[in-house]
């Protein structure tokens, strides 16, 4: 096992460098001078040489990524250019509130997609399951900056019941997290119920009935505990869609955290940051991706580490 | 004389295929089962033999079955007035189950001790380790050389034959007084098939327990049982005593059956078979379920349904045909 989490950690490696490079290259990419479009459209070429001279521009391709892999490997990622503060200690202060906001998220939408899943494929065909499908169809088709957009309507203007803004008390975080945990929610309810209806098939669920054994812990100990398999699966892989859901609610309830810097730092042009932004969310996804690899490992005796 | 433990009387079983519309998979099914006898049920497939034993078992959760008519009496009890919590602590304790295919009736995801020791604390109050002990003396007792290896073990590091001696411990941790086996060696190959049946054979004897084999294999069913009812269309058309069945088979789907069964040193090359197939079961044939593929059928046969009569001098022995059995010594011949 242990070799294993080694061995997979270090194949990521090569697909961080890969991710480093297009990250590195985007800024070559854009069409036109990298300096003129950053420096803005009204820049003087005073300033525009001076944005060019400031991320070294200058120098040739080859050296200009040295420097940015010795910066990515000694964790320098330079300065803002908004601000003038290093990158770190810009992202720093930003990552509390996502991370808070994106558990929050991923805790209650994995509570109450099980849940409905679970409830869904037991009733099948009865009200409960469309009423729980309804539901599901809903998160995932309800776009998150509209949902959040509604939200806040009804809660904050109509009711006066929550916070409009901010992350302040409790309640503040009532909102947010539900936003970015609707689509989550959804999707992982539709995978619960699809792979528990094909685990209560299963041969094994007749024999756990034929044992006597009552139908809460067939539900829950046998056929769940099978489809587990499969809704770790999409549930890692939904929570990259989570750091997409964080921009769009950080925006909608102005909270400071990483997807609101990564748009405010897209729109002052704040290159720097928004690479060290970009990378950190490859890394996070990448690493959930392990975790997620990780976890298979547990869940399913089959899976063997070699 | 010995002592009656099961009474299935005028069973039918129906699932319903639409709003309305539903079909009927075993249909007035009537037979008996002693404490201490093997019981061979066989047929076709599709013929209605595991919904019997599901019947028996009252197993129908996630399914449109149910038991439409009929009575089960297993010692007294009628089980289909049962609710599901009485019917819960008579399944696994004093009637278990084995399945056709081993590998995928046991969970892949528990260990064999998880599976056996929840098994065990279900109907008996005990500890975990006293149950861990019991089922470790229960895989030794079905022939598992290392029990404490086995139930370390996840299903898929077992064989086939070992899954099924599993399966069986697991049928058997609580004692039960019956237990069915549903094709329990189909899916295993010949000498594995040889140890299991000698095995259940064991444990009639140790226990006295009662089971009912349901097979498609005569060859099986002349090994183990003393009885056998052969069923076709959801219906029995043919109950004997094993000797009997295979000396002097009397329904003409019997005589079908016993005669595409290879004999050794026969000589024989090709082996007959029942021409057609079994009908479906949303358009049954009217009269006798057989009778389209009976070579004898005549028109009586195509309009109404014979009854399973008792045989006369037949001793027990039963034949649901308007054309044979009904004097003595008059059977189809193949
Ligand atoms: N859950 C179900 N829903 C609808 N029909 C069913 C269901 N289970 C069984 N049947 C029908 O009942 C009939 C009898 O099936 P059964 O499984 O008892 O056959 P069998 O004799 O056990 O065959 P096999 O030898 O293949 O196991 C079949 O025609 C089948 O279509
Ligand atoms: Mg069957």
């Amino acid at each position: 096992m242990l070799r294993y989490a080694v061995k997979r950690i270090l194949s990521a490696i090569p697909l961080l460098l890969v991710i480093s490079l297009l990250i590195f290259m985007f800024i070559h990419l854009i069409p036109g001078d990298p300096a003129r479009i950053i420096a803005g459209k009204e820049a003087t070429s005073y300033e525009i040489e001076n944005v060019r001279e400031q991320l070294g521009l200058n120098e040739p391709l080859l050296k200009q990524y040295g420097i940015y892999m010795a910066g990515l490997l000694t964790l320098d990622l330079g300065n803002s250019i908004r601000n003038g503060a290093t990158v770190f200690d810009t992202i720093a202060p930003r990552f509390v509130p996502t991370i808070q906001l994106t558990l929050l998220a991923m805790l209650w939408a994995t509570l109450l997609g099980t849940l409905l899943g679970i409830m869904a494929a037991v009733r099948r065909g009865k009200t409960l399951d469309y009423v729980s499908m309804i539901i599901a169809i809903s998160g995932i088709s309800a776009p998150s900056f509209w949902l959040g957009l509604m939200l806040i309507q009804l809660f904050c203007v109509k009711l006066g019941w929550l916070p409009v803004s901010g992350l302040t008390t409790w309640k503040s975080y009532i909102l947010p997290s539900f936003t970015m945990g609707c689509g989550v929610m959804a999707i992982i309810a539709r995978f619960t119920r699809s792979s528990m209806l094909e685990n209560l098939k299963e041969d094994y669920i007749r024999t756990a009935r034929a044992k006597g054994l009552g139908e809460f812990f067939v539900i829950l100990r046998h056929a769940y505990k099978n489809s587990l398999i499969q809704v770790v699966t999409v549930t890692g892989l939904q929570i990259g869609g989570l750091l997409t859901g964080s921009v769009m609610a950080e925006t909608v309830f102005s909270i400071n955290g990483l997807g609101r810097l990564l748009v405010d730092s897209i729109g002052f042009r704040d290159y720097k940051v928004v690479q060290a932004l970009l990378l950190f969310f490859s890394l996070e996804y990448i690493v959930i991706n392990l975790i997620v690899d990780l976890l298979y490992g547990v869940l399913d005796p089959k899976v063997r580490y070699d | 004389m010995a002592e009656r433990l099961l009474d299935v009387t005028g069973l039918t079983t129906t699932f319903r295929t639409g709003k309305k519309t539903s079909v009927t998979a075993v249909n007035n099914v009537t037979f008996s089962l002693d404490r201490g006898e093997i019981l061979g049920l066989v047929g076709e497939s599709g013929c209605g033999k595991s919904v019997t034993s599901l019947s028996i078992m009252g197993l129908f959760e996630d399914t449109a079955g149910k038991v439409a008519s009929g009575s089960i009496v297993f010692d007294g009890e009628d089980l289909t007035k049962l609710t599901t919590k009485q019917m819960r602590s008579i399944r696994g304790k004093r009637i278990s189950m084995i399945f056709q295919n081993p590998m995928s009736s046991l969970n892949s995801c528990m260990r064999v001790e998880a599976q056996l020791i929840e098994a065990i604390r279900l109907h008996n109050d005990v500890s975990k380790s006293e149950a861990r002990q019991r089922a470790s003396k229960m895989l030794s007792a079905v022939g598992i050389p290392d029990p404490e290896q086995t139930l370390r073990s996840y299903p898929h590091q077992l064989s086939g034959g070992m899954s099924q001696r599993v399966m069986i411990a697991m049928a058997l941790c609580c004692e039960p007084e019956m237990m069915i086996a549903d094709e329990p060696t189909t899916a295993l190959d010949v000498t594995i098939q040889a140890q299991i049946l000698e095995l259940m054979k064991d444990i009639r004897s140790r226990n006295n327990t009662s089971i009912l084999l349901i097979t498609h294999d005569l060859g099986v069913v002349a090994e183990m049982c003393s009885r056998a009812l052969v069923m076709y269309a959801g219906r029995i058309v043919e109950e004997a005593s094993v000797e009997e069945l295979f000396a002097s088979p009397i329904h003409p789907y019997t005589v079908g059956l016993i005669a595409s069964v290879p004999k050794l040193g026969s000589g024989v090359t090709s082996l007959p078979s029942i021409p057609g197939s079994v009908p479906d079961l949303s358009a049954m044939p009217q009269g006798c379920k057989f009778a389209p593929r009976c070579k004898y059928a005549q028109a009586v046969c195509r309009q109404t349904e014979p009854e399973l009569a008792p045989v006369p001098g037949g001793n027990g022995r039963k034949c649901r045909c308007h054309l044979f059995g009904k004097e003595e010594g008059k059977e189809a011949q193949a």
